[in-house]
């Protein structure tokens, strides 16, 4: 379908159906229905079979009309497709719909106190006891979890074979009484994820995804969503400004509540944006120091979103090289967010000591200093992303292993 | 503006690159680094001579290939990686554009054909290698046009049938051509770090010279810019070759009963330098495509120099390490490269010069 052709049908289907007056979840039951709510998804399962072109044209009619979406936001988008892909025909009758909807709400459960980097170490350990899956364990870095009706979990099923072998996937009820989710407080104070506490949580055996025993790769069809794009969600999705009408103060509750853990990633990225501006408030600006500092930001962060330019170009066009723009590009994203914290720290001087209101920016400055050290760890630390990019990219040789052989026998956390 | 190399510009890397490895290896980077000439007169015939490469940036009124500063690049690029011995970067890129910029219109039809086609070697003297700003401090013209002062160091002066010289004078700062042998003139060899690119003292006394266009201060920035665009080509050529052979080096040798490139301090190191090498990459290609589109940034130039200088020294610095011991040898081919890289970065402004340069450019003077 043009995009032309995907506008005129998707016009005419709004006017006919889009109204600010009706509930939010009513509204996205008939945005499901009309096949609008997920068109990259296949026609059977709500969708279209849109390229993701396409989707974006559908995104754009969305945003100019200030029609309100299918729920997207959190990791609820990681779960979609993730059930999508992997899961029975029965799981995405299940689950899908109240995804789309708004309904459910979902967390990841991956992260464990004793497995971080090492996520194929983890030791939840889930056992089949009288026809239900028993979980016991401890998961960490769970955003949205302390109001997730539903979480991503894996567990261990298999403690005699090697680590990768051993792991199932769940699709864990959080509102359960063996299902503890706390808030867990960061160096930057804020509260943005949970650690989960499951103690003897019960799993009927239809939610296990992809099969037991298949956890390792169900979860690296996750990881794959997440960095595809996950973030872009996350902060792509609110429209512009307040609108008049009961669906928007809804649709507004459900945004607020869903981006709140993320406020502050702006701020773990450096915000080279408020660089220059600070620097010719305070009169940094004419500091020679400070200057070759800032000019070392401005060239890291322009060469990395040309790099960034040049590897998308390559893609498209369809290369088969290798293209190492991923972990490259969360690598600069580091660098670049630790020579913005250090650009900062000059240019405030002995003022980088206060924070909140006293501070510059009202604060930002100062949670840009508490925050970036965030950055190299999320997501694949600095050093995993270094790893993959000296073997995947340059082929270097693996190194020595100590985790081959039975996940019982290799030494872990206690 | 352009983001994708054309067809044709992949082409003309191709057949550079590959007639490059094979006029240009390391034996005959050896060889020539030792001679006093510094080339090979017979490669820089068929190279320049018969294939143009003095040309790819003259327009085809002036005897070149019409091409701009992408293709100006790729040849230095390529040129860079192969460490190749000759006047090209003196004589095409440094003269070259003197005269597209700043040289009127008879004598760009009269100089330029001779540089396209390699008959003619040029170099541009300049007394202040550093900046812009210093230009002209030292070289004065008089009344009646003779030439006096010097220029501490002029790149490929020995073996230049031209020089054009840029000094200060009653109307301000001129390009004047000065022939080879011309009575006052001393050009004298230098020892360099470098050996595959000479240097010389040029003095002037009392020399006589044919004022052969103005030098406006814009037209000395664009000549900069041009210049350092084409210089960090070449770096990133030559960082690519320190990069690769120091990775597939990491794989080769063992220690430990391991292959070292298995160990993380090297394979952190290798990612990094990856890292570095692709931002300076992506400013240096983006570098050329301003200077032809005439938009983007107007310190692109300064951005490519400051972290192509700055990636070539990291690769070269790493190319030794990791290596050891036989990464400090003679016998060993990698301090060739450093050297270049060494060189490299101080020639037309070490890093931190540029990154001054382009504050002024965004900011204003501090």
């Amino acid at each position: 379908m043009t995009p032309d052709r995907i506008r005129r049908e998707m016009s005419a289907w709004l006017d006919a159906n889009w109204r600010v007056d009706r509930p939010l979840i009513e509204w996205r039951e008939i945005l499901l229905e009309g096949g609008w709510a997920a068109p990259h998804w296949p026609e059977e399962w709500y969708g279209r079979g849109f390229t993701l072109d396409q989707t974006a044209v559908v995104a754009e009619v969305f945003r100019e009309r200030d029609v309100v979406p299918a729920a997207q936001v959190g990791p609820r988008g990681l779960a979609s497709e993730t059930i999508l892909a992997c899961g029975s025909d029965d799981q995405k009758r299940r689950f899908l719909r109240p995804i789309l909807t708004g309904e459910h709400t979902w967390c990841q459960l991956f992260s464990e106190p004793g497995s971080g980097s090492d996520l194929a170490g983890l030791s939840t350990r889930a056992e089949l006891k009288d026809g239900k899956w028993i979980v016991n364990g401890q998961k960490v870095w769970n955003t949205s979890a302390h109001h997730a009706d539903f979480g991503l979990l894996v567990a261990r099923t298999d403690w005699d074979v090697p680590k990768h072998q051993g792991i199932s996937y769940f699709l864990l009820d959080m509102r359960q009484p063996g299902v503890e989710a706390r808030p867990l407080r960061q160096m930057n104070g804020h509260q943005s994820f949970n650690e989960v506490f499951m103690t003897n949580a019960e799993v009927p055996p239809e939610d296990l995804i992809g099969g037991e025993g298949n956890g390792w790769h169900v979860a690296k069809t996750t990881l794959s969503f997440e960095r595809r794009g996950f973030s872009r969600r996350v902060r792509g999705s609110s429209l512009d400004g307040p609108k008049q009408g009961p669906i928007y103060a809804e649709y507004e509750e459900e945004l607020r509540i869903a981006t709140e853990p993320y406020t502050w990633y702006p701020q773990r990225e450096g915000r080279v944006d408020l660089v220059l501006p600070r620097a010719r408030e305070t009169g940094a600006i004419d500091d020679p120091a400070t200057r070759q500092e800032i000019a070392k930001l401005i060239c890291l962060h322009t060469g990395a979103r040309l790099a960034s330019d040049v590897a998308e170009a390559r893609r498209k066009a369809g290369t088969t090289e290798i293209i190492p723009a991923g972990s490259i590009g969360k690598l600069a994203a580091s660098v670049i967010a630790r020579q913005a914290s250090h650009v900062h720290t000059m240019i405030s001087g002995a003022d980088a000591m206060l924070s909140g209101p006293d501070s510059a920016a009202d604060g930002i400055v100062a949670e840009v200093l508490v925050s970036v050290p965030a950055i190299s760890i999320a997501g694949g630390t600095d050093e995993i992303q270094r790893n993959i990019i000296s073997e995947r990219v340059l082929g270097m040789p693996k190194g020595f292993r100590a985790d081959q052989g039975p996940f019982r026998d290799i030494k872990r956390n206690a | 503006m352009q983001t994708e190399f054309s067809k044709e510009q992949d082409l003309l890397r191709d057949v550079v690159s590959r007639a490059l490895r094979d006029k240009s290896p390391a034996t005959a980077v050896r060889e020539q680094m030792a001679s006093d000439r510094g080339y090979d007169q017979a490669v820089w015939q068929e190279l320049c001579g018969d294939a143009g490469l003095a040309g790819v940036h003259v327009p085809e009124a002036f005897g070149g290939a019409g091409g701009g500063a992408v293709e100006l690049g790729i040849v230095a690029e390529e040129m860079g990686r192969t460490l190749f011995c000759g006047p090209w970067f003196a004589s095409a890129v440094m003269a070259g554009t003197a005269l597209l910029e700043a040289a009127n219109e008879p004598e760009r039809q009269a100089l330029l054909p001779g540089i396209a086609g390699g008959s003619t070697i040029a170099t541009l003297v300049l007394d202040d290698l550093n900046g812009p700003a210093g230009v002209g401090g030292s070289i004065r013209a008089a009344e009646d046009g003779k030439l006096s002062g010097t220029a501490a160091m002029a790149v490929d002066a020995h073996v230049a049938d031209l020089l054009l010289v840029v000094a200060s004078g009653a109307g301000g700062l001129g390009l004047h051509a000065v022939e080879r042998g011309a009575s006052g003139l001393t050009v004298e060899p230098l020892q360099v770090v470098d050996p595959t690119r000479k240097l010389s003292r040029v003095v002037f006394a009392d020399v006589p010279a044919r004022r052969v266009g103005d030098v406006t201060g814009d037209a000395l920035d664009r000549i900069w810019d041009r210049i350092c665009s084409a210089l960090a080509h070449e770096m990133i050529g030559g960082a690519q070759h320190l990069f690769e052979t120091t990775v597939n080096y990491t794989k080769e040798r063992f220690q430990f009963g391991r292959p070292i490139g298995s160990f993380q301090a090297l394979k952190h190191r290798c990612a990094d330098l990856l890292l570095e090498l692709e931002i300076a990459r992506a400013l240096t290609h983006h570098s050329a495509r301003c200077l032809d589109a005439g938009e983007g940034e107007p310190y692109a130039a300064s951005m490519a120099k400051a972290a192509a200088a700055d990636a070539y020294m990291s690769a070269a610095r790493a190319g030794i390490q990791l290596r050891g011991g036989i990464g400090f040898t003679w016998e060993n081919d990698t301090h060739l490269w450093f050297k270049r890289a060494k060189g490299s970065e101080v020639l037309f402004g070490a890093p931190a010069i540029h990154r001054e340069r382009m504050m002024t450019m965004l900011e204003g003077a501090a």
